[in-house]
């Protein structure tokens, strides 16, 4: 099997299902067996990405539960690490990403997020959870290029037009994707707060991470 | 001879045995619009039980709310347990940094006293000063936290999905402990003068979990809830969908369940209808932006997908209005429901 070449719908299929089921042993050797065949990014990119996106839009639309979701994250991030270890020079090259939790101890959205990344092969910088002034300190020092931002609350969201302004003052325009039960809530409010994107699952996430990094580069 | 008016208490004891009172009754889930009414700080408004009792008595009659909301903040239930809360200006105090950051901290964990917590005193003290206030003129909504639920405060969520997949052991445990502090906390707010008890459950909808998780780790627990505590039940999902539970929210026995608008609210009135009441479906977070015609359109749409018949409560969605939600959008609202919510809802059947 040649690394461009699909893996069939059934090898697809078995994998999804082993991570809805949170299924470990079947996960890697899934992995392992196609690894072997075809390398690492053959099935990083036809079969983790394309599994995690499908479980994305499956919880977006009520059809599965967010447990799921994080254990099929987390479970592909340690498979990810395995088959490109976090310091392989296969990773993706790219601009620096960071990630964040704004005023909040609730840090499983960004959790979610960062395993979904780092499945997909990026890395990232993870700044936990932070208030403003310590997240535009971050953004400086690091001169991040794409910032995500999860939220939980209202006025965190609403947050985030402070954080816009302010890397405004200094002269940084990093793209800023907003992610959240507010902005799932409420459709605009992305834009409303001066954000690029908002992400309305992990996947959505690499999704638009991948877009921005194209018009980036 | 003129008709004695409806009280509000009636009005929903009626829509709950699935009649039709005179209206859709209104629960506006008011909880920090009290603190600006009085012109406090969040937090001050929050520590003294006489000012909740003050913003939840104007907030009744500026908005002919049809129930006074005994709530403060969910991260309440943390401070009882030795945790701590975070203030803020402009929204909830929010839990801080959980307090279970190992698993096994679980076994030595001890079920607290209510009557030792100044916060669950406070709450108590609201609610009694209420009961005195209302002469049995609206229901007294309280509300505890599931103990399936209550964990993600206790020791984060990324902590308690990998308990649930790893550690059953503690898990258990877990649960046994939040059921006892749940009925103990719950049957006092009663006991004070709570008409019915707001059940928080968000970790059990399938949003979050899958319905074999629920009724693994929930249902169980759940059960010995709405068997041992003393009082009807509204079971709360705070904006997670529900649509798949509704055969096990009957066979619990709650009284009313809490719905979001990310499901259909028609369909959720038909898998209701005869077996509990619904209560929402407003988007909370949506409102801050609605004009008054929006309001109504949004009040409207509601009434005519579940007010039929009785069996419906219109609230918001989340259990909670969030701050930024300006006065003259909840008076849109209230006019609305005056306007519109009148029995029969003879314009509303021919609502598409």
């Amino acid at each position: 099997m040649s690394s461009d070449q699909s893996f069939s719908p059934q090898a697809t299929d078995e994998f999804l299902q082993a991570l809805l089921a949170s299924d470990r042993f079947a996960v890697r050797r899934i992995i392992t067996r196609f690894a072997d065949l075809s390398g690492p990014f053959s099935v990083i990119e036809q079969m983790i990405v394309p599994s995690l996106e499908e479980i994305g839009h499956a919880w977006d639309s009520g059809e599965i539960s967010l447990a799921q979701v994080y254990m099929s994250g987390r479970i592909c991030e340690e498979m990810v690490d395995t088959l490109l270890p976090p310091a392989s020079n296969q990773r993706i090259n790219q601009p620096p990403i960071a990630i964040a939790v704004l005023d909040d101890y609730h840090m499983l959205g960004k959790r979610m997020i960062a395993s979904a990344l780092r499945a997909s092969g990026y890395e990232i910088h993870d700044y936990g959870r932070v208030d403003v002034d310590r997240l535009i300190k971050h953004v400086i020092n690091d001169k991040i290029a794409i910032l995500l931002i999860s939220v939980l609350m209202l006025p965190s969201a609403l947050e985030v037009i402070q954080i816009r302004q302010r890397l405004d003052r200094v002269g940084l325009r990093p793209q800023i994707i907003v992610g959240g039960a507010p902005f799932r809530f409420d459709a605009q409010l992305w834009q409303e707060v001066g954000a690029d994107a908002m992400g309305r699952s992990a996947i959505d996430a690499v999704t638009i991470v991948a877009k921005l990094l194209e018009d980036l580069s | 001879m003129s008709m004695p008016a409806t009280s509000s208490l009636q009005r929903v004891l009626t829509t709950l045995s699935h009649q039709e009172p005179d209206r859709v009754p209104l629960f506006l889930l008011l909880t920090m619009h009290g603190a600006r009414e009085l012109n406090l700080s969040i937090k001050e408004y929050f520590s003294h039980a006489e000012h909740m009792v003050a913003g939840q008595l104007r907030m009744a009659e500026k908005y002919r709310n049809d129930c006074f909301y005994a709530f403060s903040y969910a991260a309440v239930e943390v401070e009882a347990w030795g945790g701590e809360v975070i203030f803020r200006d402009d929204g909830p105090p929010n839990a801080g940094e959980p307090f279970i950051r190992k698993a096994e901290q679980i076994l030595s964990l001890e079920v607290p006293t209510i009557t030792d917590i100044p916060a669950l005193r406070r709450m108590l003290e609201t609610i009694s000063q209420l009961h005195a206030h209302n002469q049995g003129q609206r229901p007294i909504i309280a509300v505890v936290m599931a103990p399936f639920s209550l964990p993600v405060m206790q020791m984060g969520f990324e902590g308690y999905l990998d308990l649930m997949y790893e550690r059953p052991d503690l898990l258990q445990r877990l649960l046994e402990i939040n059921t006892e502090f749940c009925v103990a906390w719950a049957n006092a707010q009663l006991a004070a003068g709570a008409t019915a008890i707001c059940y928080f459950n968000p970790l059990a909808s399938t949003t979050m979990v899958t319905p074999a998780m629920f009724r693994q780790f929930d249902v169980p627990f759940s059960q010995q809830v709405c068997r041992r505590v003393n009082g009807p039940i509204a079971m709360h999902f705070a904006s997670g969908r529900c649509l798949p539970l509704m055969d096990d929210l009957a066979e619990l026995g709650v009284a009313v369940v809490g719905v979001s608008i990310d499901e259909d609210l028609r369909t959720l009135k038909r898998a209701a209808s005869g077996k509990f009441s619904l209560l929402g479906n407003l988007n909370g977070i949506a409102m801050r932006n609605w004009n008054p015609s929006q309001a109504e359109a949004e009040v409207k749409a509601a009434i005519a997908a579940a007010g039929p018949g009785g069996g419906f409560i219109l609230s918001d969605n989340h259990g909670e209005i969030p701050f930024q939600v300006p006065d003259e959008t909840l008076l849109a609202i209230s006019a609305s429901v005056q306007e519109w919510g009148g029995y029969p809802l003879q314009w509303a059947t021919q609502e598409p």
